[in-house]
């Protein structure tokens, strides 16, 4: 246990520390939300309009920011070797790298994505679920995101192939997490969507790891 | 505890070529073996092949007192010309981690630093230490977490006279103690050791 406290706890910090951490990913975001207005424009009711659904989508992107180097940098440098050669096994520790991930880019971002859709107008009674939206999502992002990055080892240019593998795996989060948000904000039950998000994470979390293992255990040989 | 190392018969193939065949070695408890050959002669893949990190094409892997899977999972240590270590931690931060994944203590990551005499650096993140000093930092964690099998790659290359005569003392001590060393090197080892020789 000893061993996995102190991998995610270098995890965070590594993470932490990743290209300039949270605070990049935050800036990234805030970038995103700040352009929607000025793309579609300042009018209060069109705004309010797609604000959930905007700071939802920008929420995905930037969760993609810093999922480059999450296995790349440790296959590099040899890292990766010494993980791998442990009484761990190979698919939980692909697992703590996720949630490390996670605890220093996913969670100060579902701290984000309620103020940000509130900035554009969506109603601030609807926080509380944007908040739970971007939990259980971020830890979608961050665990599906973990195979493509695994499945990219190797290979130039990385980042951009993790995007291309990620990105229709993000699909499904993105339409149940919009869904609640948008049945929430017409006064509909959302529940439906939420408990869809939640178990699309949970599945991300069970399989993930078993995919992110195979791909790193092929990627050393 | 792992008390013998054997190859029957080895193949490896990396990339459509094969890097060496039917090689054959027994080493037992308190034995070191220096692995010699050219360069591209097999020497990392044969040591990344007994980790089980690259696939074998024949032959057969057999660690004494130990199945497979826990001598790999707890048994050996691989130490390769890359170390791992992140430039942008500090040399404690990086040793002490290892140290506990290895399933060594913080104590013993300490004691580890003093025995190869990093105390003073360990405040200094990674990429300031030298060539040197970086492989000493690897190698502490030999010490810091004890196992049987060591799987050292060109352990001595960046070391200087004094620590590679030092490094041989830590090694005879490891051998004293029943353990195993399989060594790829291109000068000879600091302590008496078999010679196995890929082609």
């Amino acid at each position: 246990m000893s061993r996995l406290s102190a991998l995610l706890g270098r995890e965070t910090a590594l993470a932490w520390g990743r290209g300039g951490g949270p605070l990049v990913t935050l800036g990234f975001y805030a970038g995103v939300a700040t352009l929607v207005p000025l793309a579609i424009g300042p009018q209060s009711q069109r705004l309010a309009a797609v604000a959930t659904g905007f700071a939802w989508v920008a929420l995905a992107l930037a969760s993609l920011l810093s999922l480059e180097r999450l296995f790349e940098r440790d296959f590099e440098d040899g890292a990766l070797d010494l993980l791998a050669l442990s009484p761990a096994p190979l698919e939980l520790t692909c697992a703590v790298k996720c949630l490390g991930q996670w605890i220093a880019t996913g969670a100060p971002l579902a701290l984000a994505a309620p103020i940000a859709a509130v900035g554009l107008g969506a109603s601030p009674a609807l926080m509380p679920l944007i908040f739970a939206c971007a939990i259980a999502g971020g830890l979608a992002f961050a665990f599906v995101g973990g195979v493509g990055a695994a499945l990219s080892l190797g290979a130039r240019r990385g980042g951009l192939l993790t995007a291309v593998i990620v990105l229709p795996l993000f699909t499904p989060p993105v339409i149940f997490g919009g869904g609640a948000l948008s049945a929430a904000d017409s006064g509909l039950p959302w529940q439906a969507g939420l408990a869809l998000l939640a178990a699309y994470a949970a599945a991300a979390i069970a399989l993930g790891p078993l995919a992110m293992a195979a791909a790193c255990r092929n990627a050393l040989a | 505890m792992i008390n013998s190392l054997s190859l029957r018969d080895l193949s490896v193939r990396r990339g459509g070529r094969v890097l060496f065949e039917a090689l054959s070695l027994e080493l037992g408890a308190g034995q070191a073996c220096a692995l010699i050959g050219p360069n591209g002669a097999g020497k990392t893949s044969l040591l990344r092949a007994l980790a089980g990190l690259v696939p074998v094409e024949a032959g057969e892997i057999a660690f004494g007192g130990s199945d497979p899977e826990s001598a790999r999972g707890g048994g050996l240590h691989l130490v390769g010309h890359q170390d791992g270590l992140k430039p942008a931690r500090t040399a404690w931060e990086e040793l002490r981690f290892w140290s506990l994944w290895c399933g060594g203590s913080a104590e013993a990551a300490r004691a580890a630093a003093e025995a190869l005499q990093l105390g003073a650096l360990l405040g200094f993140e990674v990429r300031r230490l030298s060539a040197g000093q970086r492989r000493r930092l690897a190698l502490a964690r030999l010490v810091a977490a004890p196992r049987p099998l060591w799987l050292l790659d060109e352990p001595l290359a960046p070391l200087d006279a004094g620590w590679r005569t030092r490094f041989g003392e830590i090694m005879a001590g490891h051998l004293a103690g029943g353990g195993l060393i399989l060594a790829a090197v291109h000068d000879p080892l600091p302590i008496p050791a078999k010679t196995l020789e890929l082609a």
